[in-house]
């Protein structure tokens, strides 16, 4: 799991039956110290979350799994929300 | 998933039996800035993207988790022709004034 912040969206009419309804985000992928790290990356929303956000991701095949649909190809999908993050 | 731009097409005549009808395309990758990145892929293609379409694309084990790449070799596979896209309340990308 990352931490990642929401940066924007991607909207996509045609897409696979397994998306439908499904949200697409662009994440920012963060170091520990909250910096961006690294090329931004499309990620399915699975937590109702939105721009600005602080979350965690995931990638992978088992970014399939939170998903409505389960056979569906995600491999990158939000998993939470971050309240807060500490380090010493 | 990642961004990319429909760039060309792949014909390979000789391959794994099972990956027999299974459409390639040739992506480019993108910025979220809408700039053309090196990087390249070979994705299978379930949504018969035209050229010059952008795509969202998925890579790895996740690849096969569509009906025409399930349990065979592929590890890359276009899922979405993307509309439009807004980075920090910014509108970078619009498919119909792209195509304009």
């Amino acid at each position: 799991m990352k931490l990642g912040r929401v940066i924007g969206t991607v909207v996509a009419g045609k897409k696979l039956d397994a998306f439908t309804g499904e949200k697409f985000l662009i994440i920012q992928p963060l170091d520990e110290n909250l910096q961006p790290d690294g090329e931004p990356l499309v990620a399915n929303d699975t937590q109702q979350s939105g721009p600005g956000q602080l979350v965690t991701y995931i990638g992978g095949r088992e970014a399939t799994i939170p998903m409505g649909e389960p056979f569906n190809p995600s491999d990158a999908a939000v998993t939470g929300i971050v309240d807060e993050v500490e380090t010493p | 998933m990642k961004l990319a731009q429909v760039a060309g097409t792949v014909v390979a005549s000789r391959k794994d039996p099972q990956m027999e009808g299974v459409p390639f395309l040739l992506l480019r990758d993108l910025t979220v800035e809408n700039k053309p990145l090196k990087d390249y892929v070979v994705a299978a293609d379930p949504m018969g993207a035209d050229r010059g379409e952008v795509v969202l694309y998925s890579t790895g084990s996740s690849a096969r988790q569509t009906q025409i790449t399930k349990d065979r070799p592929n590890d890359a596979v276009i899922l979405a022709v993307v509309d439009t896209w807004e980075v920090g309340g910014k509108v970078v990308y619009v498919k119909a004034e792209a195509e304009r």
